[in-house]
């Protein structure tokens, strides 16, 4: 029981995270229908930002600057980039955020070196909250949690309750009409690029210090948030939170129960020996297949629901 | 005689490819320069890789990021092969070694093909890159067939070659990887033509249309998977013979990005695209990555400035010069190159020294290396080289600015003048 409940927690604190980059690209990819392979790169650059801004200046005026200057550098990609290449079609623009990624990821390993950086949590957040049947919950996991809940409401009640969500919204489904009718697309566009980048870069202020800080840390995420994001569905930003906090929850998990087929075969009187024929597939454990998870899911949900749980049109 | 004439690049190429080694041979000592060999060799394999991925994106329109997934499993299927033939298990020539992978590589790409080819466009993409993901993790998880992080050790001196050779030098190897590389490219280049080559266009153009015209998308999409699956294995293959060794970096998502950057760098509408940009990644990533930390920063540079300024890779650079070529005044454009060379030059070496003083300060620092030149050690934290690179990347793309708009009007003459001749197709 106590091993669930403080799975639970960690795993909707992961969740959150993924939900705060996750969030960003489906605008993005369900807008624009550029799959952006930079934007764990966002997540990447707040992280190293706030560590930069920290050691000079301390956690808290980071947690508002390094965001704001990860979703400066969107609206740069946007307007001088992506507008470009978007003549080329699709495919360029996605392959134009791929080298983009591969750039970023080389322009840091120059600038903070290839070693993980000591990127640590505030001390006035360093502090075990709260004891869950005698493991501690640390607080900045509960502030984690915090920021991702009010990031949330915001997302939601901007998109839902302002001018300008409405035209998110309708330009979410049907970007041709909302054109047609006046409204400023490719701004509203370039909006919502920065936007999805200020919110990875803050999902990499919060997450970098709960993760390691380290060049590798984008092209280690930005795949799970493309899982996430198909897996949800194009369009949805429920079906997107859903998917996140599922992802959050599956990967918590599998760390945590350490079973395997075999010993589930067992259970039914059948014993998986060296001999039996896929012996090492039988036996292998919950924990080691729990990276791989996430990408069977997306393979199997694209090959059988292409559209994801609650997508309003195919991927 | 006018399949000679036609097809003489094809008999030109092996024989400069022969001959091109012994350019580095070191003829005190008789031998070749194993540097070369094993760069070449690799050139070849990474050549048959790119043009079998250039098959999914050039001719389907498929992109795919797990290309390496079907190099990778070629290769270990090749490696097995290679081990039993070994124990004496089975017997096989070690020339047919690449055909034993490309076997291995039609397999896989049948099945995972299946999977992947019910999508086209994005859901493709993100299929093959959830698929490259689950492969590599697997590599890592399943010892029996993948060996873990050990990977597959082969020999691959068998003593079972029909020509009596014992592969125990590069240069054998690289004599085959020529006569493999030479085959999988010429069957390619014919396969465009068959009508599965033509059907494959037609669903990348407009797949409704093709299902009217009675074909099935899926089905075309699939047989081009596998086939590419083919000639990715026998890359495979004759990477096993070249490193003697299979590792789960075969199979990795950057291995499949180099396929990609080569396609694309190289041009996806030619068939000799693929090859060209793989001669650049190669040199790229062997020979820059021996002086610099940075090369992957420069691939990247490289590939962005391709896909903002010219989608058409450098083999569609060289085919636009085609109907002013074609109208012979291709001599008038010399003047305006020539012009704009040096500014360029100047572009390059400012961007590449600001990019090394940068790299130097940081990882060079943590690796203990200094920044040389010619002898001269650079200090990195002194402000002159910095400014000196900084200006000589602000004049030369000032220079280049103005350069490059009396080559724009130069050039727009002369296609004008070629459109007049009727020299455009």
């Amino acid at each position: 029981m106590e091993v669930f409940v403080v799975s639970l927690l960690n795993g909707l604190v992961y969740g959150m995270l993924l939900f705060m980059l996750a969030s960003g690209l489906t605008l993005i990819l369900s807008m624009m229908g550029v799959l952006n392979f930079a934007h764990a790169s966002a997540y990447m650059l707040g992280a190293y930002f706030a560590y930069t801004i920290s050691l000079y200046v301390g956690f808290w005026p980071a947690l508002i600057v390094a965001p704001l200057i990860c979703g400066l550098i969107g609206a740069a990609i946007e307007m001088w980039g992506l507008r470009r290449v978007h003549r080329n079609g699709h495919i360029a623009e996605l392959l134009f955020t791929f080298g983009l990624a591969l750039l970023i990821e080389k322009g840091v390993q120059m600038t903070w070196g290839l070693l993980p950086v000591p990127y640590r949590v505030p001390e006035l957040l360093d502090f075990p909250l709260l004891r869950v049947y005698g493991t501690q919950f640390p607080a900045y996991r509960a502030f984690m949690l915090l920021i991702s809940a009010l990031m949330f409401g915001a997302i939601w009640l901007g998109l839902t309750r302002t001018r300008v969500g409405l035209v998110i919204q309708a330009a979410l489904t049907h970007p041709d009409m909302a054109s047609a009718l006046g409204h400023n697309v490719p701004r509203i566009f370039t909006l919502v690029f920065a936007a999805g980048t200020a919110l990875a870069g803050l999902a990499g202020v919060i997450g970098g210090n709960y993760q390691v800080t380290e060049p590798a840390m984008a092209f280690t995420m930005g795949p799970i948030v493309f899982v996430v994001v198909v897996f949800g569905g194009l369009g949805s930003l429920t079906g997107c939170f859903i998917a996140s906090i599922l992802m959050g929850l599956i990967q918590t998990f599998a760390v945590v129960f350490d079973v395997s087929l075999a010993d589930l075969l067992a259970k039914f009187g059948f014993v998986v020996t060296s001999q039996t024929p896929f012996a090492e597939l039988l036996t292998v454990t919950l924990p080691r297949v729990g990276a791989l998870l996430p990408f069977l899911m997306m393979v199997l949900i694209l090959v059988f629901r292409p559209r994801g749980l609650m997508g309003t049109r195919d991927t | 005689m006018s399949m000679l004439r036609r097809h003489w690049p094809w008999l030109l190429v092996p024989v400069v490819l022969l001959a091109f080694p012994f350019l580095f041979y070191d003829w005190t000592r008789g031998r070749h320069s194993g540097f070369v060999l094993t760069l070449m060799s690799e050139i070849g394999v990474m050549a048959i890789f790119a043009l079998s991925y250039n098959m999914l994106m050039g001719q389907a329109g498929l992109l795919s990021f797990g290309h390496a997934v079907l190099l990778g499993l070629g290769a270990y299927c090749a490696a097995h092969v290679v081990n039993l033939v070994k124990s004496g298990t089975i017997w096989l020539p070690t020339e047919l070694v690449p055909l034993a992978g490309g076997l291995g590589g039609l397999f896989f790409g049948y099945v995972f093909g299946w999977l992947v080819t019910k999508q086209r466009a994005t859901a493709f993409a993100m299929i093959t890159l959830g698929l490259g993901e689950l492969v590599s993790s697997a590599a890592l998880m399943f010892m029996a067939f993948f060996g873990g992080e050990g990977g597959i050790s082969v020999d691959r001196v068998m003593n079972t070659s029909i020509v009596g050779a014992s592969y125990s030098s590069p240069w054998q190897v690289y004599c085959l990887v020529l006569v493999w590389a030479f085959i999988a490219a010429a069957l390619m280049r014919l396969q465009i033509q068959t009508p599965l080559g033509s059907m494959a266009n037609a669903t990348r153009d407009n797949f409704e249309r093709a299902q009217f015209v009675g074909y099935d998308p899926r089905r075309v999409r699939l047989l081009q998977f596998a086939l590419s699956g083919f000639f990715a294995g026998i890359g495979g293959g004759l990477y096993v013979l070249i490193y003697e060794i299979v590792t789960f970096d075969t199979v990795s998502a950057g291995k499949s990005a180099n396929a990609l950057l080569a396609v694309y760098i190289g041009g996806a509408g030619g068939f000799f695209g693929p090859i060209l940009g793989t001669i650049v990644v190669v040199l790229l990533q062997s020979g820059v990555s021996l002086l610099s930390n940075a090369w992957l920063l420069y691939v990247g540079v490289l590939f962005i400035v391709m896909v903002m300024y010219a989608p058409g890779g450098l083999i569609g650079l060289i085919y636009m010069h085609a109907p002013i070529w074609r109208t012979g005044r291709l001599r008038e454009l010399l003047l305006p190159y020539a012009r704009a060379f040096p500014a360029a030059v100047l572009v390059m070496l400012g961007f590449v020294l600001l990019v090394e003083l940068a790299s130097f300060t940081t990882i060079g620092a943590a690796q203990g290396k200094r920044f040389m030149i010619g002898g001269n050690v650079i200090d990195t934290t002194a402000p002159l080289p910095w400014v000196i690179a900084l200006a000589s990347l602000l004049l030369g793309a000032l220079w280049l600015r103005r350069e490059a708009r009396g080559f724009r009007l130069r050039w727009d003459e002369l296609i004008e003048g070629a459109k007049l001749k009727g020299a455009m197709s």
